[in-house]
């Protein structure tokens, strides 16, 4: 028996007879006998809570090796301990709810309303995670992963946190699809839910009326994934194969949307064409243009995506073009192909994996984009803004809204899919470790100019988008008064200096620092999981690897509206009763950021040579301390990436969290958006340019704070920049 | 408890005593799903021996390699190390150290934390750790660049790193995965010797894997000669070398001619073999009466340019002149030939002929599996 199993199964017992049990009643003050032993599942269980009580089974069972070192069946009885406790309180948490017995088989057995309970504590969570490893180091001293129970730890925590935080919303929202407003299996009203008019209904083909809101959906999706390739593209040949003298500024405006809050661009162009905004001003009073509304809809939301996920689109060229072998094209143009035959029969088609990559992903964020819609769709309807009213507004109706997510999640998960089938890894193809001496074919002269009148003009409009953020955040009215001012930051983050110290009376202190402190907490965690996660997929061989990658990457293809409508409907309730608190918010953050922490700890491992491990394992090292000694300073790389991506989208993240939010855990995004909805547009830009700033400077922080590899090597390596790893999903 | 136990021992002052363990294999097999990789191996590795583990790539000699480590555990059979059954040992549990073909150093290390690593995640107090790592970066004549990262010596220096963070725990077995692919020919020479003056110095047990017959040949006790996942044959050098246990050993250890001829009586140990209407005397090394394959050494087959009557005779076809030796291609009646002549000044041109003899003490050898 190590001392950690043991540590764990103490665990387990302190969980049970000491911790309280249930969570508490937000109103209730605790007393701090609350908080030990009379809280407790024992002590519940004494007094009437009969269901705890078989719990102590499984926990005596665990007791036996400890008392029977010599006992051959160390293994089996771990095992058994650990899953038999994960059962009962898996079981006895979804049998028995708030309002008494949840099945309708346990009602018609025991009588109504029978025994009540609310959600569980941290006693329930202690006991159930020390279970948990108790079950993993069985399994280990039974000989799975090679006898090493760091690693098949590991494994179980990774795939029970994965079932609870993604697979049970999921699998909530699907049930919930399927129900009636009463909770009771009802097929017939999910036909007449899916089915509906305003879903499919192609009205706007033959007459005048509106088409339903998922042909609306696919049809933005199609505009913007094409638009975004093209886009994306042009920049992308101009910065690697042109001698464009402002290469570097277009490097910095791919980096710009990942820092920007969604919506904010969005806003951007109602300042810009409102109707009082300020170019709509201009052609008002120079041209006689009337004022119109046009910007809100088809048009407003396509350019705001545009302008915003180009980007990526960029990003992804920028590797694919770059990872041709200009070899290929050399030997193209020694057997006499003319430059526009070798980029039209070499060139173009190498790229195809990287068209079809940057059109999936055009299409993919544009499903699930919300703030954007949100701002300015006006009657233009798209899924992700349907499910939000759906909940939120005057219908509150919870099913509706998981038919909505259902179909938008069906559509996200058919576009993964045939990213995934279509391309498989082909994206990470880069250059090889041959040197390869060749020169990159210069652009041909028409592709080189369509490339410039497509990319220039755009790349003019972005910075003008972005010239009238700052421009806003500092002027008193955009479009009718240019007075500056600095107005809106007092408003938002005024300081007073009072008698008892500082006070933060801005109104916007409060929603920034929950926003701070969720997006600092959740970083680590998402760096920790994503990376472990990564080393156990690369360095580790074990059953149902295949199916582990999937869970990991799911929470990535789950449009972030559907993650909020799900976790709404499966954390309200007990057994895990977490809505309303900052920890729901970070749990969202960690699973939803978590698959680029995987992605970018992929890369960087397959980079580093297996063997390193190996000679750390023979020279006597655990997997643990091989982990900690050897495999994380060299991922170094990977974890920047992965604590400035998690960090930087916990603060820019509206569709999930508008869902999780309340008055004490209000977030930066959702607290901008209700700015823009009451027409505060000055503040809401002001606070956006202050949460960039505050972005910047973290991004700075956590690489001073995590450090470069050091590597020891005479030149600079090229590693790859966090930026570039972080774009692709 | 096995990491308290190791502590222990490293700080006993005798630790350094230890004797040198035997490895043994027991009816070991390796499966990756449907692929065997090691097929049913037995072999024993005496104490204080270095065996190769010969073989072309994909024979399952780095296979066989890595389940000594621990870094594969087998799938069928038994491992034992000293006589203690390893099988089910991860890798960290096991007395064991490895070279590999990478050197694997540590990157973001010096070269001194490199080899003090093993002691020191083993819980041994840093000063400790190093005044051990230096004492073994002294006999392998590393001493003074200890400070340096591994990036900043030559292949030949992070080899010897390597093998000094290898020696530092004092394993019972030691294992080089192909240590000199990475070095040029000249230093491999001498880098081969190196590894095995250390080896019979501190008297080690060292499994080592090559696909470099001369190499195999040159440090080695014994070889294990490896071949589609199964052992070919085992021996001294000379035994692989002088008496191939089939054709694949003939063909791969040095170079051979496959020739056929005639078993035409047994007496005793030998046969009275005819080879194209020459007679030899042979071990019969269990063959029976009848056509036999018989590899002949290059350097074993004699050409004179006095052609005589009723011998061999053949035409040279080709002649390569490498200083040291000539190489000819012979055209003869009993197939082409590839002949080796030492020490001779003028090579024969082509299209001369040439009367053909064997050697009869050493060179040429009757295949028994053929």
């Amino acid at each position: 028996m190590s001392r950690a199993t043991l540590g764990w199964i103490v665990l387990s017992w302190v969980g049970f007879a000491l911790l309280p049990w249930y969570g508490f009643e937000r109103s209730a003050s605790p007393t701090i006998a609350d908080y030990f032993v009379s809280g407790s599942a024992l002590v519940h269980g004494m007094r009437g809570a009969w269901w705890l009580l078989p719990i102590l089974v499984p926990l005596g069972m665990a007791l036996v090796p400890v008392l029977r070192p010599s006992h051959g069946q160390k293994g089996n009885w771990l095992v058994a301990s650990g899953l038999l406790g994960l059962a009962l309180i898996v079981l006895q948490g979804f049998a028995i709810g708030l309002n008494g017995w949840t099945l309708d088989i346990l009602r018609g057995l025991f009588g109504e309303p029978g025994p009540s309970q609310a959600g569980m504590g941290y006693g329930a969570a202690l006991t159930s995670a020390a279970l948990l490893i108790v079950l993993c180091h069985g399994l280990a001293a039974r000989g799975w992963c090679r006898g090493d129970a760091f690693i098949t730890s590991s494994i179980g925590a990774v795939v029970a946190l994965i079932i609870v935080f993604v697979f049970f919303p999921v699998s909530t929202i699907l049930a919930s699809a399927f129900a009636d407003n009463s909770g009771n299996f009802a097929p017939s009203e999910f036909i007449a839910k899916f089915m509906d008019r305003s879903i499919w209904g192609l009205d706007c083909l033959t007459s005048n009326l509106r088409c339903g809101v998922a042909w609306n959906t696919l049809f933005l999706g199609l505009l913007v994934a094409f638009g975004t390739t093209a886009l994306g593209l042009a920049f992308a040949l101009i910065a690697t194969r042109t001698e464009f003298r402002y290469k570097k500024l277009l490097r910095v405006m791919s980096v710009l949307p990942i820092i920007t809050p969604p919506f904010v661009i969005g806003l951007a162009l109602i300042l810009l064409f409102g109707r009082s905004g300020a170019l709509s001003n201009l052609l008002w009073e120079w041209f006689g243009v009337p004022r119109s509304r046009w910007i809100y809809g088809l048009p407003g939301v396509f350019i705001a995506q545009l302008l915003a996920f180009t980007p990526i689109a960029f990003l992804v060229f920028i590797g694919v073009v770059q990872g041709i072998s200009p070899t290929l094209e050399e030997a193209s143009q020694t057997l006499r192909a003319k430059s526009w035959t070798t980029f039209w029969t070499v060139t173009l088609p190498l790229m195809r994996p990287g068209l079809a990559n940057a059109f999936l992903l055009g299409f993919v964020e544009s499903l699930a984009d919300f703030g954007n819609p949100l701002v300015l769709a006006g009657n233009y309807e798209v899924l992700s803004t349907k499910i939000f009213f759906a909940v939120v507004g005057a219908q509150q109706d919870q099913g509706r809204a998981a038919v909505l997510s259902i179909i938008l999640l069906a559509f996200t998960l058919g576009a993964f899919w045939m990213q995934h089938t279509w391309l498989g890894k082909k994206v990470y193809t880069t250059v090889t470790g041959k040197g390869d001496a060749g020169i990159p074919l210069p652009l041909p002269q028409r592709v080189a100019l369509a490339s410039y009148f497509t990319a220039i003009p755009w790349a003019v409009f972005t910075l003008a988008v972005y010239a009238i953020i700052v421009v806003g955040a500092f002027v008193r009215s955009m479009g009718r008064d240019y007075t500056p001012t600095f107005e809106h930051f007092l408003t938002a983050f005024r300081v007073e200096r009072t008698e008892w110290g500082l006070h933060f009376s801005g109104s916007a202190w409060d929603s920034f620092f929950a926003t701070v402190k969720v997006a600092a907490l959740s970083a680590p965690l998402t760096a920790a999981i994503g990376l472990l996660t990564a080393y156990l997929l690369t360095r580790q061989r074990f059953a149902g690897q295949r199916s582990f990658e999937f869970g990991t990457l799911l929470s990535f293809a789950i449009p972030g509206t559907v993650v909020g409508v799900s976790y709404i409907l499966a954390f309200n309730v007990p057994p895990i009763e977490i809505t309303g608190t900052g920890f729901i918010l970070v749990m969202c953050f960690v699973f939803r950021n978590m698959p680029v922490g995987v992605r970018s700890g992929i890369a960087t491992l397959s980079q580093i040579d297996k063997s390193l491990d190996e000679a750390s394992l023979t020279l006597g090292a655990r997997s643990s301390t091989t982990m900690r000694r050897v495999v994380l300073p060299l991922l170094r790389p990977a974890i920047v990436a992965s604590l400035v991506y998690s960090f930087v989208r916990a603060m820019t993240a509206v569709s999930a969290v508008i869902f999780l939010v309340t008055a004490e855990y209000n977030m930066a995004t959702t607290y901008i958006v209700g700015r823009v909805e009451a027409g505060e547009f000055g503040l809401a830009i002001a606070y956006s340019t202050a949460l960039i700033l505050v972005m910047l400077l973290a991004i700075v922080a956590i690489q001073l704070m995590v450090g470069e590899r050091r590597l020891g090597r005479r030149s600079a390596s090229a590693a790859p920049s966090p930026v570039a790893v972080q774009a692709v999903p | 408890m096995n990491k308290m136990s190791s502590v222990h021992s490293l700080s006993r002052p005798g630790a350094s005593k230890k004797q040198a363990a035997s490895v043994e294999f027991r009816n070991v097999t390796k499966r990756y799903g449907n692929v065997t990789a090691v097929d049913n191996v037995s072999f024993t590795i005496a104490p204080g021996q270095l065996v190769t583990l010969l073989g072309p790539s994909g024979c399952g000699k780095t296979t066989t390699l890595r389940m000594i480590a621990g870094l594969e555990m087998a799938s069928e059979g038994q491992i034992l190390i000293g006589d203690r059954d390893v099988t089910n040992l991860s890798a960290a549990d096991r007395d064991v150290s490895m070279v590999f073909q990478s050197y694997a150093l540590f990157p973001h290390m010096s070269v001194l934390e490199n080899v003090a690593y093993g002691p020191t995640v083993q819980g041994v107090p840093k000063k400790d750790a190093y005044a051990m790592a230096m004492e073994k970066l002294d006999i392998i004549g590393l001493k003074g660049l200890e400070k340096r990262a591994p990036s900043e010596l030559s292949g030949g220096q992070q080899q010897r790193v390597a093998v000094a963070r290898a020696l530092v725990l004092e394993p019972q077995v030691l294992l080089f995965d192909e240590p000199l692919s990475n070095l040029d020919a000249k230093l491999r020479r001498r880098v081969r010797e190196d590894i095995r003056e250390l080896q019979q110095n501190l008297n080690l047990t060292v499994a080592y894997v090559t696909h470099d017959q001369e190499e195999a040949l040159a440090v080695s006790d014994h070889i294990i000669v490896m071949s589609n996942a199964r052992i070919a044959q085992t021996g001294t050098p000379h035994e692989l070398y002088e008496e191939p246990a089939n054709l694949f050993v003939a063909d791969f250890i040095g170079d051979a001619n496959i020739i056929t001829g005639d078993v035409a009586s047994i007496a005793g140990p030998t046969a009275q073999v005819k080879i194209g209407g020459l007679n030899l005397q042979l071990p019969h090394r269990g063959a029976s009466q009848g056509p036999v394959k018989l590899a002949a050494r290059p350097d074993a087959i004699f050409l004179d340019e006095a052609v005589q009557a009723g011998g061999l005779v053949g035409t040279v076809r080709k002649t390569s002149y490498l200083g040291t030796q000539v190489e000819y291609d012979v055209e003869s009646p009993i197939g082409n030939l590839f002949v080796v002549q030492y020490g001779r000044k003028d090579a024969i041109a082509p299209g001369t002929p040439v009367s053909i003899s064997f050697a009869t003490q050493r060179g040429v050898a009757i295949i028994p599996d053929a």
